[in-house]
């Protein structure tokens, strides 16, 4: 216990007293002992230890956290502090990256905080300990202090307690421990207070999924231009794109022009989530290009779109669902596509 | 989670799959359901002609859910 932990800590220009958004470009600097915020982030860690060195990094460079981590590295620290961030957006999102890096490359404990609504929670929040702050620096003082105290229980090993207790965003992990009523009863018991019209906690939270407005229809389809997407996991013959068969983080464009119907010979199916025999023996099974490519020739549709989509959607974390999601989206509206239909298995 | 990313940018978008209470959880506005898991378009168990009939019917109303004006998410 006698021995002084090291502190590191990270900020942005701003908080770095460099300079606003002007020097937002600046490229990643260390300075020995504390800058700014690091003051209060001393004064709590006083007792334990030591902020030995501030990184600082602009908003706007590409932060290159390899380049951030050799710059603290000399300094041998214990414990990454990086922000609080609060509502800045880049900010929360260098911190959260940092921190992410510095916990799996040196093996210390790495806390940051920001504002629920900060990108960097919903990026992050799995890999590392956020704590959830208010929206700008008005809570500096409680931010530090929770940070500080959550670094050190790590580094002591010591119980880290429940987020509502701690304040950081939940990780979603499930923990072991004793209630005092039965699993029967707390269910009857928040039933009721729904159906009062009670405030209730559940104990499990679901994902939570978007929902988005459904855009215009197609107002002529005949001369709409209608592109085939899948996440059945059918690629061609020798999966070029090495297109994981599960958990993907990437998806295909492969070209159907002039092409009539699929055939088996020319296609494989990567999918690990379903029996994919059937499709094998037949891809339009999955991707009806067949019968489009008839309502094209009788111009029920005006034109099916030159190349065809497809992913494996096996397990995916959401995260690379909607990077995937997006990326296809951006083509499809670079290639002036009207309508899409997606086959799902 | 595509069909909504997809639908986001403006472009609407036909989802056929068997699994329409997944679709309805992550948010797909139109949803068509397919004939079956390991073939959503298809039908080992009919013979090539009739299995393609089969797969237009179920294209055809992909294409009509795309001219629907929806306020909220419908199965077809």
């Amino acid at each position: 216990m006698a021995q002084k932990l090291k502190v590191v800590h990270y900020l942005n220009q701003f908080f770095g007293g460099i300079g606003a958004e002007e020097k937002a470009s600046e490229g990643p600097k260390v300075q020995a002992g504390v800058i700014g915020p690091g003051r209060a982030l001393q004064e709590i860690v006083k007792d334990r230890g030591e902020v030995v060195a501030t990184v600082i990094c602009g908003d706007n460079y590409f932060t290159e956290k390899t380049e951030l981590i050799k710059l603290m590295v000399p300094y041998q620290p214990d414990i990454l502090i990086a922000g609080p961030a609060f509502n800045a957006g880049r900010y929360g999102v260098a911190c959260g990256a940092l921190c992410a890096a510095v916990q799996e490359k040196l093996g210390i404990p790495a806390v940051t905080a920001m504002y629920q609504e900060n990108p960097g929670v919903g990026l992050y929040k799995k890999d590392i300990y956020i704590i959830k702050t208010a929206d700008s620096a008005k809570d500096m003082g409680g931010a530090i202090t929770k940070m500080a105290g959550l670094a050190i229980k790590l580094v002591d090993k010591k119980e880290i307690g429940s987020p509502d207790k701690e304040g950081y965003f939940p990780r979603g992990m499930l923990k072991l421990g004793f209630a005092e009523k039965t699993t029967a009863e707390r269910a009857v018991d928040m039933l009721v207070a729904k159906l009062q019209g009670k405030p209730f906690e559940t104990e499990l939270h679901l994902p939570e999924f978007e929902r988005v407005k459904p855009p215009a229809p197609v107002k002529n389809l005949a001369s709409a231009k209608i592109a085939l997407v899948t996440d059945g996991g059918l690629v061609p013959k020798g999966n070029p794109d090495n297109i994981e068969s599960l958990k993907a983080t990437r998806f295909g464009m492969y070209s159907i022009k002039n092409i009539q119907r699929l055939n088996a010979q020319d296609y494989d199916v990567v999918h690990v989530g379903y029996d994919t025999k059937a499709v094998k023996e037949d891809p339009q099974r999955l991707v009806p290009l067949d019968v489009l490519r008839d309502m094209e020739k009788e111009k029920i549709l005006g034109k099916i779109d030159d190349i065809f989509y497809t992913t494996t959607g096996v397990a995916t974390p959401l995260e690379n669902s909607r990077k995937i999601g997006r990326g296809i989206a951006e083509r499809l509206k670079q290639d002036r596509v009207d309508a899409v239909i997606l086959t799902s298995t | 989670v595509i069909t909504v990313e997809i639908e986001k940018a403006g472009i609407p978008t036909a989802h056929v799959t068997t699994m329409t209470p997944v679709a309805l959880m992550i948010g797909s506005n139109r949803i068509i359901v397919g004939n079956g898991i390991v073939h959503p378009l298809g039908d080992v168990k009919l013979s090539g002609e009739a299995e393609k009939e089969l797969r237009r019917t179920i294209v055809r109303k992909a294409l009509d859910s795309l001219q629907v004006d929806l306020t909220s998410q419908r199965v077809f």
